[in-house]
């Protein structure tokens, strides 16, 4: 350590040291585990070759699985995004007994192994199940085995990653742009509208990219409760298995290759989009 | 307060007490009742058979497996994540949105693409399978394999949770540091750490939480051998299949147990803080 | 530039766990207790725990050496791959030939497999029935039945689950048998039956669960080992077997896998492992359990326990397995033809 004391320059602000050897660790550490793996996925599907790969995308029941990952964890997230919000608000703004309580609970999503949430989701949901059951008689509703099953566990995986990601924000925020604005003369919604919500609205980007993404893919908490019906309720990550049980690795990691690509280029626009609303504000 | 002093910036009470009563509800519907769910199907045979499923052999062996890849997928990622966050908050290089991209990029990968893309690589048909059969070295249905799938799919908990702490905390301290003469490591461990601390912990805690509980991944690598490679999600399926419902949600409610203690860790240690991050996973 | 100095001790951590990872990696080639490891399908479960206790003690008993079996369950489909990925399976025991020649096609067993035992390699066999709620309310009795507008079938996913095949295979075989029956009726009466499927599980496990245990349907086409299993396990769900006329031989295959008991030193026991399901007490095991016993004087002593259908095989009606994974199964076939829309 004493080799560094050579070096103790009189520059201004010296750079921050470290760079080589954290660098050198991430670059490992990603290397390994992330990029030459994925790097797997990428090559493996061209042994089909191009029109191969072509052909077992276009499948009409690839395309409809891909819809329905797509288009479920779009719903989700969708539905997340505002009760997420709210719960975050809960837990920054509001005084309430159980608060703490609310807070410790929003992680249980991430804690509770997907397959056992799917297991009790599906107990919950099917139309013989504590909350199935009412909504069956009452609304004549099924959720489990239909679309709305599947959206209603990609809400429940999704959730906490909104809630974490605006709470922060919002805890930072404080109250200042509020008040001035009330002083200004707007009124309680406009305050709402047009200070806070915008305020907040990069990280609701965040958070429904990150519940979005993560609802693409997501496969234990789905499959009890989908149905898994081709064409109607059948996933993508379900076609990967179905295809790697007929021995097809190219073919399932073409549509895993397909998944990631799709999701990457909807989280580079919310990307994209996020920054011109910072920009916007500025 | 009167109305008229009512500042125009707070909601009015019964504003305030329908949000409550909402937030309440979704939290009610969306969180408690999967768990309640989960602790009332284990209990449905009474306390003695949820214990029985629980000290049986397999499901020992599971909960052995669990805990072991968890020690050795935390260690991992917390290295690894925390020379990421480091890099990326107090250094500059180019390339860098395109590292913090990659160490994104777990989240939005299918866990079943998580398991393929190992067996891709290391199964016997893969790229390096060959090579490790002649060596006699068994990589997935084994235990190098789970941690593999595992550490693939935690990968960013720790990185993206100090990541934006160590970005909004500037780097004029470790500057002012290395311009006294510290070394990289004094720095981190003198300045760096302690402002970041709790931060970590909860990003360790966390992937600690969704090592133990990961199922897809691990189940595409895990070659499901009673007793030997069945982690506890795993375990809590096999028994499911075998219509030990009791034991498959006994075991299931011991997995949740541990991550309930692991988030009550989480908050309790946030809250000995005052909650210095918004720690988003 | 940064010292490097301090970089030890991380070095030192990450290699030591590094070292801890590959430490499980090597298995040691002489474990003190010898093991064998049987990859079989799902509904063998009860049979296998119980033949692999009884298996072990015979083992020891013969050749004085203590031996453990452990087994690994899974759709049939799944478990091949997994053997052909690299899990070290000393016997495979799954749901159909076509899995096992798939890992033959591999290199991993000898192509003459299923000549190597007695049977075709099946040592029991199976059959599809039905299993309806109590008092058969929708009055399902053959396979004509299940083609009612307002009857729900629950079965797995044939793409995923070995008997979500055969149940498949038998209902095209009845719909051929019917006056005027060709392969474009078969066809559009199988499009039928899925057209009242609710709900497709990946297995016939979770299959049964969503049939018993949340209600789903009004008749679940079953293993006839794992109908009577139902019955036992879902008491309160009242359930009832119902035998139709006709069905289809289904003959769950074994075979030893060749490259890993070679390079394991493992063959002589995996053998007698195959070799034991003939004997009378596996047959007597494989009785119990439900499946058809080989042993003609067994199952004339179960008569009653295994009522008598008329059976089709899938080599007389089908032409092989390869033949039937080919045109009803693999992508873009009839079954995806059928369910597409």
């Amino acid at each position: 350590m004493s080799a560094t004391l050579i070096h103790a320059r009189p520059a201004r602000v010296a750079p921050v040291p470290g760079l080589g050897l954290s660098l050198g660790v991430t670059i490992a550490w990603a290397g390994l585990i992330v990029v030459i793996p994925l790097a797997a996925l990428a090559i493996k599907p061209w042994e089909l070759g191009v029109a191969g790969v072509l052909a077992s995308l276009a499948d009409p029941r690839v395309v409809s699985a891909l819809s329905v990952s797509f288009g479920a964890a779009l719903a989700a997230a969708l539905v997340a995004l505002p009760l997420g919000l709210l719960l975050a608000w809960a837990i920054v703004r509001l005084e309430f007994p159980g608060r703490r309580v609310l807070d410790g609970a929003i992680d249980l999503p991430f804690a509770l192994p997907t397959a056992v949430a799917g297991i009790a989701l599906t107990a919950l949901l099917a139309p013989n199940g504590w909350l199935g059951a009412p909504l069956m008689a009452a609304f004549g509703w099924q959720i489990a085995y239909t679309q709305a099953g599947i959206v209603a566990a990609l809400v429940f995986v999704g959730l906490p990653f909104i809630v974490r990601t605006v709470e922060p924000v919002l805890r930072d925020m404080g109250r200042d742009a509020e008040e001035a604005a009330a002083t200004l003369g707007a009124t309680r919604p406009q305050a709402l509208a047009r200070v806070v919500l915008p305020a907040l609205a990069p990280s609701l980007l965040t958070g429904f990219g990150l519940a979005f993404a993560r609802g693409v893919g997501e496969y234990g908490s789905v499959i009890f409760i989908a149905g898994n019906m081709p064409m109607q309720t059948e996933i993508a990550p379900l076609l990967i298995v179905i295809r790697l049980e007929q021995f097809d690795y190219a073919g399932a990691a073409a549509v895993g290759l397909a998944m990631l690509l799709l999701s990457f280029a909807i989280l580079l626009g919310l990307n994209l989009l996020q920054r011109a609303l910072r920009r916007g504000r500025r | 307060m009167s109305a008229r002093f009512r500042p125009a910036h707070a909601d009015a009470p019964a504003f305030n007490a329908v949000l409550i009563g909402a937030a309440l509800a979704v939290a009610f519907m969306l969180l408690v009742l999967p768990l309640a769910a989960v602790f009332v199907e284990a209990l449905r045979r009474g306390l003695p058979v949820a214990l029985d499923a629980i000290v049986e052999e397999d499901s020992l062996a599971a909960i052995r497996l669990t805990l072991v890849v968890a020690a050795i997928t935390v260690p991992l990622n917390l290295v690894g994540g925390v020379a990421a966050a480091w890099a990326v908050a107090k250094c500059d290089f180019p390339g860098k949105r395109l590292l913090v991209t990659l160490i994104e990029l777990p989240f939005s990968v299918s866990p079943v693409i998580a398991g393929l893309v190992f067996v891709l690589i290391f199964g016997a048909q893969g790229w390096l399978g060959g090579w490790l059969q002649a060596r006699d070295i068994q990589v997935i249905f084994a235990l190098p394999g789970l941690v593999l799938a595992t550490v693939f799919v935690t990968f960013p908990f720790v990185a993206r949770t100090v990541m934006p702490l160590m970005q909004e905390q500037g780097r004029e301290e470790e500057e002012a540091a290395a311009t006294l003469g510290a070394t990289g490591f004094q720095t981190f461990w003198r300045v760096t750490l302690p402002n970041v601390k709790w931060a970590l912990l909860s990003g360790v805690l966390l992937c600690n939480a969704r090592a133990m509980g990961e199922f897809g991944a691990v189940s595409v690598v895990s070659g499901h051998i009673r007793g030997e490679t069945n982690t506890m999600p795993l375990h809590v399926e096999i028994l499911y299949n075998e219509y030990q419902f009791a034991g498959a949600f006994a075991v299931a409610a011991l997995l949740a147990l541990l991550g309930l203690v692991t988030l009550a860790a989480k908050s309790i240690l946030e809250r000995l803080s005052g909650r210095p991050s918004g720690g988003a996973a | 530039m940064p010292p490097h100095g301090p970089a030890t001790p991380r070095r030192a951590l990450i290699g030591g766990a590094l070292a801890l990872a590959a430490h499980g990696a090597i298995r040691p080639a002489s474990a003190q207790q010898a093991t064998l490891l049987n990859v079989s399908y799902d509904p063998t479960r009860e049979l296998y725990r119980e033949y692999n206790a009884a298996f072990a003690r015979q083992w020891q008993a013969r050749t004085g050496q203590a031996l453990r079996v452990n087994t690994s369950h899974g759709g049939s489909g799944r478990q091949a791959r997994s053997v052909i990925d690299g899990l070290q399976a000393d016997v495979v025991t799954l749901a159909l030939a076509y899995d096992i020649d798939a890992i033959a096609e591999r290199g991993l067993i000898a192509r003459n497999w299923m000549a190597r035992l007695p049977f075709n390699s099946a040592p029991y066999t199976s059959t599809i029935v039905f299993l309806v709620r109590r008092g058969n309310p929708k009055a399902i009795r053959d396979w004509g039945d299940l083609l009612k507008p307002d009857v729900r079938i629950i079965t797995p996913n044939p793409k995923t689950s070995g008997g979500a095949r055969w149940n498949y295979l038998a209902f095209w075989g009845w719909a051929l048998r019917q006056p005027g029956g060709s392969a474009a009726t078969a066809e559009a009466a199988t499009r039928q039956l899925f057209r009242q499927v609710p709900v497709l599980d990946t297995g016939a496990r979770g299959s049964l669960t969503t049939f018993a245990q949340r209600a789903q349907g009004d008749v679940f086409l079953s293993w006839e080992n794992e109908a009577h299993l139902a019955l036992e396990e879902f008491r309160e769900a009242g359930l009832e077997i119902v035998y139709p006329r006709f069905s289809i031989l289904a003959e769950p295959s074994v075979a030893v896998v060749d490259g890993n008991v070679d390079r394991r030193g493992t063959r002589a026991a995996a053998e007698a492992y195959l070799q034991g399901l003939y004997a009378p007490e596996g047959q007597a095991l494989a009785a119990k359990h439900f499946y058809r016993p080989r042993d003609a004087a067994l199952l004339a002593a179960n008569a009653a326990r295994f009522p008598r259908m008329e059976l089709i095989t899938v080599d007389d009606s089908f032409g092989g397995w390869a033949e039937a994974q080919r045109l009803h199964f693999n992508d873009g076939g009839v079954f995806d033809r059928i369910t597409a829309r």
